[in-house]
């Protein structure tokens, strides 16, 4: 079936040549990194962890969202999902690729890496999310290629994937699940430190995902012959209505918890987020932007008509899919640090090193998806002959 | 032949660091869990260590004795025992009308060696971990550099080499590893002198003897006379991190 890939018109090749040369440039950065170490980024000793982290955050709730088409159509019989399902896989196994890959740009001896497999130490969710990343791309791997094959030839899917499918479910909830762990068990960040954390990682991801699907469901119809029809669409953004709906709740949980109690502690995390701290604004223009944009999207979702209009449905996904990415690539992991433990507020931008490996790393997944999506489609495309 | 070059590896790492734990305390480490060995802890005397405000002599002879470089950037900065404003070092106290010799003040930070530390509990490769005698130890070839530790760690005692630190070291002292870019590094309770039964080389440079290191195990030790009969404090202890750092205020 790969070889599909390797057969294409011009703008297809054109495409994955100008990917190429993103990710060219993201090495080169790279490598500058490895050779001098991660001072090249913006981080610090007080700001730890940021643009490179919370981007695997985000896209591993874009991975998790592939269960938002797997689940109604295996759980519940939705037929409609039917040419969406294999789209959800693959989005999920390149979204995991760029996690890893987010994960690895992130560490300061990247050769040493193997050592988490070699001394595994189940203490520490970090394992835990190795072995539930690491099985979650196994498990869609063999899926998407398993029901792939059987569209090709014409026939049903064996049924001893079946349960594999069904496994890959609850698997998807706990990568998130385990994600929001890695955060939301350190008593040391009073910000990350809220049960909420995980069903608000999961009201996101189930937004974002699909609203993610929808756009690229809509750009791969205008390219290809490729049309699912209205109504997966028009399901799928109901999907995204009640997730959105949700997370909009959650946050506004937390503000209430935090503000409220008035731990100040609590407090500092939120003012440096939204009114700025000791001076510190950095994050205020775009968490108010985040804010609006979530606005927009619910007014334009929630509203049967708006969210009927195919023009007007894009709007509000690509307005949740910001929304988030601010909140979560953004927002989250760098406020975590501020202000630190002692109190000091240090700020934090990525530099142009750590934007280009990053921007590296989100072309590997366009690249990906692009392959995968083109195979699919060829091995449609067969059928229909 | 395989065998041989795994020990090799392995002896050549805990070497680099000075002495393997287990070497280093033979009786100690066995002891402890039985409840016979010792366990180190710190006291330090804030009002002692504050009559000399800028004194610094702790640090450099800490920063000196373990290789610590000198950054140019703040935020490379490496750092294994530092002052912190009162009210940072201990964020808890609600410190509006304490006197304010104290306040004003900068206190004696390292880090705590905790009982319970929630950074050997968080890294994925144990890298970093808790000796019988208390002593929250490093392997820095082990570290991967995810800096997991440093996120969960409550007093900000742990520093990541954010670009090679050996062009930035004045001295080096050949006794003692240096590091490489990419790993995590903190205090270590001068775990290489222990064996030696010398004290800490931060204890050793305090003229004003405001630093004083004991064990815990045993009820004779001064530094269990001094807090029987002087109160002290510790940061944050409601984290249940327990740390090993009193402080007399």
């Amino acid at each position: 079936m790969l070889e599909k890939a390797l057969v294409g018109n011009r703008s297809y090749w054109g495409w994955l040549a100008l990917l190429a040369g993103i990710i060219a440039v993201g090495a080169f950065f790279y490598l500058r990194q490895f050779a001098v170490g991660l001072g090249i980024t913006g981080l610090s000793r007080d700001v730890t962890w940021g643009f490179y982290i919370a981007q695997f955050t985000f896209l591993v709730g874009v991975a998790a969202s592939a269960v938002m088409v797997v689940l109604p159509y295996y759980l519940h019989n939705y037929k409609a999902f039917g040419k969406m399902t294999i789209l959800g896989e693959f989005l999920a196994i390149a979204a995991v690729i760029m996690c890893m890959l987010f994960i690895f740009v992130d560490m300061g001896q990247p050769t040493r890496v193997l050592n988490v497999i070699l001394y595994p130490t189940p203490k520490s969710l970090m394992f835990w999310d190795m072995v539930s990343l690491s099985g979650y791309l196994v498990l869609n791997v063999l899926i998407s290629h398993v029901t792939l094959d059987a569209e090709r030839k014409g026939i049903a899917p064996p049924s001893w994937i079946k349960p594999i499918i069904i496994l890959s479910i609850p698997w998807a909830i706990s990568i998130h699940t385990v994600t929001a762990f890695l955060y939301s068990g350190l008593a040391a960040r009073p910000f990350w430190m809220t049960a909420v954390l995980a069903p608000r990682f999961l009201a996101s991801a189930f937004a974002a995902g699909p609203a993610l699907l929808i756009l690229m469901t809509l750009l791969i119809r205008r390219l290809t012959r490729f049309d699912p029809g209205r109504e997966p669409l028009q399901r799928l953004a109901v999907i995204v209505t009640y997730a959105m709906t949700m997370n909009v709740f959650l946050i506004l949980m937390e503000l209430f918890t935090g503000l409220y109690s008035a731990i100040p502690e609590h407090v500092a995390h939120f003012k440096f987020l939204y009114v700025g701290l000791e001076g510190n604004t950095t994050l205020v223009p775009w968490m108010w932007t985040s804010v609006v944009l979530a606005v927009l999207a619910l007014v334009l979702l929630l509203n049967p008509h708006t969210r009927g209009k195919e023009k007007t449905l894009i709007v509000a996904c690509l307005a949740v899919f910001f929304s988030i990415w601010i909140d979560k690539g953004l927002g989250m992991v760098v406020t975590g640090f501020v202000p630190s433990p002692l109190g000091h507020v240090t700020s934090y931008w990525p530099t142009l090193p750590e934007v280009a490996i990053s921007v590296g790393i989100y072309a590997v997944g366009a690249l990906v998806i692009t392959i995968f999506y083109h195979i699919a489609l060829s091995v449609r495309g067969e059928i229909a002959h | 032949m395989k065998a041989g070059r795994r020990s090799f590896l392995k002896n050549a790492g805990l070497g680099a660091l000075g002495l393997a734990a287990s070497k280093a305390f033979p009786a100690g480490a066995e002891g402890a869990k039985a409840g016979g060995g010792p366990r180190w802890a710190m006291l330090i005397d804030t009002r002692k260590c504050l009559e000399e405000k800028e004194c610094a002599k702790c640090a450099e002879a800490c920063h000196e004795a373990h290789n610590v470089p000198t950054l140019p950037n703040p935020r490379h900065e490496v750092k294994w025992i530092w002052k912190e404003n009162f009210r940072e070092a201990f964020p808890d106290q609600e410190a509006e009308y304490f006197d304010e010799v104290l306040t004003s003040s900068k206190m004696l930070v390292f880090c705590n060696h905790c009982d319970k530390p929630p950074c050997t509990r968080v890294c994925p490769t144990q890298a970093t971990w808790r000796r019988a005698d208390g002593v929250v130890m490093m392997d820095w070839h082990r570290c991967i550099g995810c800096r997991y530790c440093v996120a969960a760690c409550p007093y900000g005692s742990r520093s990541f080499n954010w670009i090679d630190p050996r062009p930035h070291l004045a001295n080096v002292t050949p006794t003692y590893p240096t590091r490489t870019r990419g790993v995590v590094e903190k205090c270590t309770f001068c775990e290489e002198r222990l064996p030696e039964h010398r004290s800490p080389a931060c204890v050793e440079a305090c003229e004003a003897k405001a630093m004083m290191f004991g064990d815990l195990a045993d009820p004779t030790s001064e530094i269990r006379e001094v807090l029987r009969t002087r109160f002290a404090v510790r940061r944050r202890p409601g984290l249940g991190t327990h740390p090993e750092i009193f402080y007399l205020v």
